[in-house]
């Protein structure tokens, strides 16, 4: 995103098209359909994620918490509530999304490294809960029992269950929601506001911006996000676990999102794909996958601090 | 994805000239290819030992097939990925191996939520899939299903198999020191159901989370309730810790420890003064006049460091094993032959190593295997690694309950 | 009841004496160079591995102070190499470093040490209760305690009297003024990353005396020496100390009350102090926003 914040049109025709044909080209370079939707998920976690990061310029550490909450509310609605797709999905958002802008309220004053360690002790706090509280969320085994269900429209029965294709394009659909609802807000006056905070806090404040408000509405918005991503998580693999929340996701999702390109709205999901498809490639050759992914962590910080698109487009943010 | 689709779009792909360059995926062609075995087990985190031990015994199986042929006259693939202890990486995995690998069987995992997560993935694709590693009642309970069956034992097979002995070794009082999670219920609940029978009271029970490193509050009052043993459930890395401080606290000189499941991995892992109580090994690698066993020893050890197999060894290649027994049964290795041929399947002396009847129950797809209940001792007399003195070996069908009792009904596809 | 509220009181001021040690390493990295050391965890387990790989050699004395020595010298490698470029940036991006090498560091030692646990010998006469009425306190743990107590002390002294400590503490406050008053900002670092490794070294060997080696034993006690700082206040030691005693303290008492919810208390305890007194309850206010 340029200092316009907008991706030129045929750049955004050429991602939209590779993402729409992504089950028919994916086998073709030894991927498989599971995987582009993986990447998905994961990729609209690190966008949503960015939202706070590169557009607010707030660093949480934290943010699988919401992630896994909006995987487990998803599952939880599935397996208690009713047997409906939609409403997991909402269910999940709103869990997450809720209790985010709760803790958010809290902790706004804080930025820097203090916020980022009260990101992580929170979210670990979330993460002891699902992995404590055995009789609702199953604990260690994790939350299982329940299945993502068909979609009625109208006439129509599309069969996510049993069509990994059907699903692909479901989870491609949602993302298409989210991602255009990030865009919207992101162009309109309050991003605007958001990138002034990002480039000089101290100036916003002199303008009578209302900071914290607005880094809380950030804050909000982007857990509200990465708990429908987390929801989607939840149907791919029809299980939530523990793991889902955990601080070493939340690792993992900043650096998809700084390896793409923290200040391009499209990063995040290069990252992403680049991660899970090298970590998925990787971990099949050696058992000493860790090491490389804990090298790339290395190399990214100290030769691609920009992200990939960051270099490829030179100076565009700022 | 169905063929034609597959193919129009590699034209078309290659006609908008976007080649593999950049791919460092190999495809393989298809036709007279080797049958591919699909494993995934955490080979990173907390099980990585005895998962790393499951691939070696499995790889064993894979090279002893193919110096034979192989299975139905293909050779045998072992393509082995890493669940990373994660339900997600797990599943993902499974996904990989299925849909990208064409693998005709699955193994894994050693977690039992990755094991019935993938369970889930398998039986949507109609796989055959055998549980190595993962204990959990369900999977051959309450959510059997047709495509998988399980190697090692259920939590119940475990308490049926020590209690009577515990239970007059030591007396009627007991203190649990449980892991807090499915696992550490069941088993407990199941040995309460025992101990019950037998007369015994139950002085209480300290549920500890898992990756507890401390548990010094825990053994406080596990003390001071002055039961006539205590009984650890807790497995893995827990148990060496928790074994470790009961020794270096002393309490093992009031109070005797004992439990059910042992491993050798965990013996090992502990300083000579630590390994002691009483417990069971779902197999063992020392036991006297069983045909084709010394062979196995030695061949894990050419590859294992000069180490001796352990339990988990054992899994990792009876998993295998019986995919070419039931292959070689059904002719076949069409998932539905092959759950059918291992049905009630018995496995035969050079792959079960033990004494005792060995065999899939056909009822709920559990594997009945021998308990060997018996002693962990400091020092092996003969060889260092003999950490455990086997007193019986119980036949796994007089310990495993009833099929009517576990909440088992498999549902077979029309 | 008391008697068992005394014994679990002076338990958990052990186990929080265990945590101080790690927590302070974390700590003075975090103040003087704003790092928030991820792999603290991962130097913590190689100080214990290369106990074991000792003392067979050194035996166990030996090990306890070459070990952590050996720990620190590889961070300072690390530091020269990597963390040093970072300083100043967005923590952002020592973050991220450090998460990746507690990667490299858990992959590292099972890499060599193999997957399988290791068990650390330790003198027999230490490896035994005090007394029969107080089992739970061996002379390994009051050794330990002993051990956190003059780690500690020495420290304190150092920061309060050496010159180089003078100047970190100053550092801590005010780092561009130290700067130009000519003190080689750098060296100064170093010196204080090595010190806060040499901790971590030094929790490592004394953990592994007492529970299991295990490649991922780092992270599981990372969390705890998180907690006792963001407890103590951002920014100081003594809190730091406070926050960890503490936090081990609260799990004793509720260990006798809810055993379930021992090790659960920590984040509670976390949650109560920021609502109440965000900056913790030792911290500065203003020196970390």
């Amino acid at each position: 995103m340029s200092a316009g914040g907008r991706t030129r049109l045929p750049v955004l025709l050429a991602i939209w098209a590779a993402l729409l044909a992504a089950p028919f080209w994916l086998p073709l370079i030894g991927g498989y359909t599971a995987l582009g939707t993986r990447v998905l998920v994961l990729g609209l976690a690190a966008m949503s994620l960015n939202f706070l990061l590169g557009f607010t310029g707030v660093l949480s550490f934290g943010h699988a918490a919401w992630f896994g909450l909006g995987a487990y509310g998803a599952g939880l609605s599935l397996k208690f509530l009713a047997a409906s797709t939609p409403l997991a999905l909402l269910f999940g958002t709103l869990l997450g999304g809720v209790l985010g802008a709760a803790l958010g309220a809290l902790i706004v004053h804080r930025r820097g490294i203090y916020f980022a360690m009260v990101t992580i002790a929170f979210g670990q706090v979330f993460y002891y809960i699902a992995y404590r509280w055995n009789s609702l969320t199953g604990g260690d085994d994790g939350l299982r029992g329940f299945a993502r269900q068909p979609i009625a429209l109208g006439p129509w029965h599309i069969d996510i269950l049993n069509s990994g294709l059907a699903f692909y394009y479901f989870v491609l659909f949602c993302f298409a929601l989210a991602v255009g609802a990030m865009a919207l807000l992101l162009r309109s006056p309050f991003g605007g506001t958001l990138l002034a905070i990002r480039e000089n806090e101290r100036r916003a404040r002199f303008l009578g911006i209302p900071v914290e408000l607005h880094v809380w509405i950030a804050f909000a918005l982007s857990c509200l996000f990465i708990s429908f991503a987390g929801g989607l998580y939840a149907l791919l693999n029809n299980f939530a676990d523990p793991n889902n929340l955990h601080y070493s996701l939340s690792g993992d999702l900043v650096i998809m999102a700084v390896m793409g390109g923290m200040r391009n709205f499209w990063g995040p999901l290069l990252g992403a794909a680049v991660f899970v498809v090298l970590q998925d490639y990787v971990s099949s050759l050696t058992t000493n996958w860790m090491s490389f992914i804990g090298l790339l962590f290395v190399l990214v910080v100290l030769f691609f601090p920009r992200g990939l698109l960051g270099v490829a487009r030179g100076k565009s943010a700022a | 994805m169905n063929g034609i689709g597959r193919r129009t779009l590699l034209q078309a792909t290659a006609a908008a000239g976007l080649v593999r360059l950049t791919s460092p995926f190999i495809i393989s062609a298809r036709g007279d290819s080797p049958v591919r075995i699909g494993m995934v087990d955490p080979l990173t985190g907390a099980y990585a030992a005895p998962a790393r031990n499951e691939v070696m015994g499995a790889q064993l199986a894979v090279a002893r097939l193919n110096a034979k042929g192989g299975v139905l006259g293909r050779q045998v693939e072992l393509l082995v990925e890493d669940s990373a202890n994660d339900v997600g990486t797990g599943v993902q995995k499974a996904r990989k191996l299925i849909e990208r690998d064409n693998v005709s069987f699955m193994i894994g995992d050693v977690n039992s939520a990755i094991a019935q997560a993938i369970a889930q993935v398998t039986n949507e694709k109609g796989l055959l899939q055998i549980v190595s590693g993962g204990h959990t009642d369900p999977i051959t309970g309450t959510d059997c299903k047709w495509n998988v069956y399980r190697v090692c034992n259920t939590t119940r097979m475990e308490a049926n198999s020590v209690c009577d002995v515990l239970f007059k070794k030591y007396g009627p009082k007991w203190h649990f020191i449980t892991p807090d999670y499915a696992f550490g219920h069941t088993l407990q609940s199941a040995i309460e159901a025992n101990l019950k029978t037998l007369g015994g009271t139950v002085t209480g029970a300290e549920l500890t989370p898992l990756g507890t490193s401390d548990f010094s509050a825990y053994l406080i009052k596990a003390r001071s309730a002055n039961p006539n043993v205590i009984i650890l459930l807790v497995q893995g890395q827990d148990m060496v810790n928790c074994l470790k401080q009961i020794v270096q606290f002393g309490i093992n000189k009031q109070i005797p420890v004992a439990g059910t499941q042992q491993e050798l991995e965990s013996l090992e892992a502990l300083p000579p003064e630590a390994r002691i109580g009483n417990w069971m090994f779902e197999w063992y690698w020392n036991q006297p006049d069983v045909p084709h066993l010394a062979e196995f020893v030695a061949d894990i050890r050419k590859v294992n460091g000069g180490k001796v197999p352990t339990a988990r060894h054992w899994f990792g290649f009876t998993s295998v094993m019986s995919f070419a027994l039931a292959a070689a049964q059904a002719n076949s290795i069409d998932s539905l032959k092959l759950a059918h041929a291992l049905s009630d399947l018995e496995l035969p002396p050079e792959v079960k190593l033990q004494p005792n009847k060995v065999f899939y129950r056909g009822g709920d797809h559990q594997l009945m295997l021998s308990a060997f209940v018996g002693e962990a001792r400091a020092h092996g007399p003969q060889d260092p690694e003999d950490l455990f003195k086997v007193d019986r070996v119980v036949a796994g069908s007089d310990i495993a309950p009833p099929v009517a009792d576990t909440g088992c009904t498999l549902h077979w596809p029309a | 009841m008391t008697e068992l509220l005394l014994f679990n009181v002076t338990n958990g001021l052990i186990i929080g004496a265990f945590y101080v040690l790690m927590a302070l390493g974390l700590s003075l990295i975090l103040n003087l160079s704003g790092v928030i050391n991820f792999a603290h965890g991962g130097f913590l387990a190689l100080g214990g591995y290369l106990a074991y790989t000792l003392t067979p050699h050194v035996g166990f004395w030996g090990a306890l102070l070459l070990s952590p020595l050996l720990t620190a010298a590889l961070g300072l490698v690390l530091e020269r190499l990597l963390i040093r470029r970072l300083y100043g940036r967005d923590p952002l991006y020592s973050l991220l470093l450090t998460f990746g090498l507690a990667f490299i560091f858990e992959d590292g030692t099972r890499f060599v040490w193999g997957a399988q646990g290791l068990p650390v010998s330790v003198p027999a006469f230490l490896n035994q209760p005090v007394s029969n009425e107080l089992f739970f306190i061996t002379y390994y743990r009051l050794f330990m305690v002993a051990v956190v107590a003059v780690a500690v002390a020495a420290l304190f002294l150092f920061l309060r009297y050496s010159r180089v400590g003078i100047r970190i503490r100053a550092g801590t406050l005010d780092l561009e003024t130290v700067s130009t008053l000519g003190v080689n900002v750098g060296r100064l670092r170093a010196i204080n990353f090595g010190a806060g490794i040499f901790l971590a070294g030094l929790s490592g060997v004394l953990a592994g005396g007492q529970l299991g080696l295990d490649p991922t034993m780092g992270s599981g006690l990372l969390m705890p020496s998180f907690i006792a700082i963001i407890v103590g206040g951002v920014g100081s030691l003594p809190g730091t100390l406070v926050g960890g005693l503490l936090i081990g303290v609260a799990a004793g008492v509720t260990a006798v009350f809810v055993p379930s919810a021992s090790d659960a208390v920590m984040y509670v305890l976390m949650a109560v102090v920021l609502l109440a007194r965000p900056r913790g309850l030792m911290g500065e206010e203003g020196l970390m926003t």
